[in-house]
């Protein structure tokens, strides 16, 4: 069975369709790309799957692990092992970045039924990756993404995923505003947690970042709908030939 | 403020009149003092209770909010066991215990006093200091300062003399002490000697179904050099009304931090009118409103910058749930040579339910040409954006805003210097959240 199963989707954001009939499927273990021109509703997809409330699915199904997600609240798909890292990571102002991550983690695991997280146990855990990422025991304590860089926020968004541990990872164009350092800092992160139980959805606007973290597949998407898939080397050739041949395609 | 001559008197008037005729002769204080009663009640008396087209209590409107004025309420018994105000418990400070608007020292625990603060009752402190006059502090010329100073029943006059740091808070505590409602009228004078530093918290207390009254009145004069850290903290019951008149008058270069926390009542109004007398002085006041069901809590502040080259922030933030009614009145004056002045004022209110009110009304008026001054205001909902980050963290939806609105009232409460003080309001703020739910 597929771990993500995205079947004939359709959805309206104020009205307007972005994502017209779209099929996607993710294998366990899979890192799959999704690459497509500006406006071909990538992040719609993310926010859709994440549970975004003001996006309408007028048709479809998503499965998760052959369960249907698109009646639970955004907190029950995290429960459920799905993790969004999104592309722009909002300010929590007077929320302490470590309580956050203690809070989520323990809600996640109080939602499966599971023992909370001691404070050393979540502690050691946090500290070990954070490290890794360069993020210092000082933003920790800081608030939520506040004064943080635009590099400062992707890292700690994949803070919380190492933390989380989720089942599905959706990348929403965590390259996007990172210079090159930067962005391999993020990519070793994510490469790190790449694991046989784990899938990821890493959506991307330009090759650049599939350098770095290598995909499985790759999926094309263009006005709503998944148009051409094949291996790593599509990247590669949407790089040489750009977008403009899928244009009229999905219309 | 305007004067308007009215000819009927509503139920609360006429119980005012009839109150204060009755009880002009046993009311404490012989001569200077009565002729000052005898005044403010005369002048209430030709204006009656505020109303909505007074603009200074456009949004208060005590005519209709006050239906009867409740018999002056009658000595303390014996003090309960406990803690006199158990949102301060753990809280090392003198505890000055003003019941039913009379000083107790039975029920107070001053505990053996500080070097250089001095606390007695009100009426012995102006029997002996004939120099100090009473009711010469901003924002007398108010309804609810006359009628202070006509019933005013008792309270305490608190001295910290010149050059000395306090060594521990000193604990104001106004309690409310009967199962049936009765109007209290406590007046305390604290004076803050040129030099001298203290930490005042002044609370406020009821039973829970009583529909008791307080007009209270807090006359404060700090002097040069001087810092005083005020904390209000309203914890009325449910059923009270309570009006607290605050006039402070700051020396120069002195630090003045005050901030007022309220909770509890049916109707509050806090208004504070503060003046800075003297040139270099900072000071920082702010508040944190948490209000529920059908209360009413008005904070009301004029803030006189009539020397200059002082500072003066001004922050206010309230969490408005049910049909709840917040307002926030804040003017701020500069008078023509109070030069280089800096003054900013803030206020937020969090809006968490669709029948919840806010009214913002700043003012600034500037007679000077060389100063800093602005203000903001921002009334909205919990940010959904903020939630939904945290609800795809695994947060439940509750549990989300109550973090969102948790960190949003923190940061007021923040501006607290005494720790156990604002740990204290930060737990209050916790409870009345997990309340919520």
């Amino acid at each position: 069975m597929p771990l993500l199963e995205v079947k004939n989707l359709h959805v309206e954001v104020e009205g307007k369709k972005i994502l017209n009939g779209l099929t996607l499927t993710i294998e366990k273990g899979q890192v799959a790309a999704i690459m497509g021109p500006n406006g071909s509703g990538k992040s719609t997809l993310a926010y859709v799957l994440a549970g975004k409330d003001n996006y309408v699915v007028t048709e479809g199904t998503v499965r998760l692990g052959g369960e249907d997600i698109l009646g639970m609240a955004p907190d029950e798909r995290a429960a459920k092992g799905l993790f969004l890292a999104f592309q722009y990571p909002v300010e929590v102002p007077g929320v302490a970045t470590m309580t956050f991550l203690r809070t989520a983690l323990n809600a996640q695991r109080k939602q499966r039924g599971e023992p909370e997280f001691s404070t050393p146990e979540f502690m050691k855990r946090v500290r070990e990756t954070s490290a890794q990422l360069g993020i210092s025991q000082d933003m920790l304590r800081r608030a939520v993404n506040v004064g943080f860089s635009g590099g400062e926020k992707k890292r700690n968004e994949i803070l919380q995923m190492a933390v989380l541990e989720p089942r599905l990872a959706v990348l929403d164009e965590t390259d996007s505003g990172l210079d090159i350092d930067a962005l391999k800092i993020v990519a070793d992160g994510v490469n790190r947690l790449r694991s046989p139980e784990r899938s990821m959805v890493v959506i991307t606007h330009y090759q650049r970042l599939l350098n770095y973290i290598v995909p499985d597949v790759v999926h094309v998407m263009a006005r709503g709908r998944v148009v051409k898939s094949g291996g790593k080397e599509l990247a590669l050739e949407l790089e040489a030939k750009g977008y403009a041949q899928f244009a009229g395609e999905a219309a | 403020m305007n004067v308007e001559l009215r000819n009927t008197k509503t139920a609360a008037e006429q119980g005012l009149s009839d109150a204060f005729a009755a009880a002009r002769s046993t009311l404490p204080g012989k001569g200077a003092l009565a002729g000052l009663r005898e005044a403010a009640f005369n002048r209430f008396a030709a204006t009656g209770l505020p109303h909505r087209r007074i603009e200074e209590w456009k949004f208060t409107d005590l005519r209709a909010l006050m239906r009867e004025a409740k018999p002056l309420a009658g000595p303390a018994g014996v003090k309960p066991k406990g803690d006199i105000a158990p949102i301060l418990s753990g809280v090392e400070a003198q505890h000055v215990a003003i019941v039913n608007g009379r000083y107790e020292p039975s029920w107070s625990d001053l505990k053996g006093g500080d070097a250089g603060v001095t606390i007695e009752g009100v009426f012995e402190f102006l029997a002996e200091s004939p120099d100090y006059r009473l009711g010469q502090v901003p924002g007398s010329d108010d309804p609810a300062h006359w009628l202070n100073t006509a019933f005013m029943s008792g309270g305490v006059a608190l001295r910290v003399r010149r050059g000395v740091a306090a060594a521990r808070p000193i604990h104001i505590a106004h309690v409310f002490s009967g199962s049936a409602g009765a109007a209290m009228y406590p007046r305390v004078v604290v004076i803050v000697e040129p030099g001298a530093q203290a930490t005042l918290i002044e609370s406020f207390s009821g039973p829970e179904g009583v529909d008791y009254q307080v007009i209270s009145a807090l006359e404060l004069v700090i002097g040069d050099h001087a810092r005083l850290d005020r904390i209000q903290i309203g914890c009325d019951g449910g059923a009270a009304l309570r009006v607290s008149s605050l006039g402070a008058t700051v020396g120069a270069k002195a630090g003045y931090r005050d901030f007022t926390f309220t909770l509890g009542g049916a109707v509050v109004r806090n208004q504070s009118f503060v003046r800075f007398a003297g040139e270099g002085t900072e000071a920082a006041l702010g508040g944190a409103s948490l209000l529920k069901g059908r209360q009413h809590v008005d904070n009301t502040l004029v803030i006189n910058h009539a020397a200059g080259g002082c500072v003066s922030r001004e922050r206010f933030k309230s969490v408005l749930d049910g049909e709840s009614h917040g307002i926030f009145q804040g003017k701020i004056i500069v008078e023509p040579h109070a030069q280089k002045t800096d003054a900013k004022m803030m206020t937020r209110a969090l809006l968490l339910s669709d029948a919840a009110e806010a009214d913002n009304k700043p003012e600034l008026e500037i007679f000077a040409d060389d100063v800093i001054c602005g203000h903001g205001a921002t009334t909205s909902a919990p940010d959904a954006a903020l939630k939904f980050y945290l609800m795809s963290r695994g947060i439940p939806a509750a549990e989300a805003e109550a973090l969102l609105i948790q960190a949003f009232i923190d940061e007021a409460i923040e501006e607290v210097a005494h720790e156990g003080v604002r740990k204290a309001l930060m737990f209050a703020a916790l409870k009345w959240l997990g309340s919520r739910s």
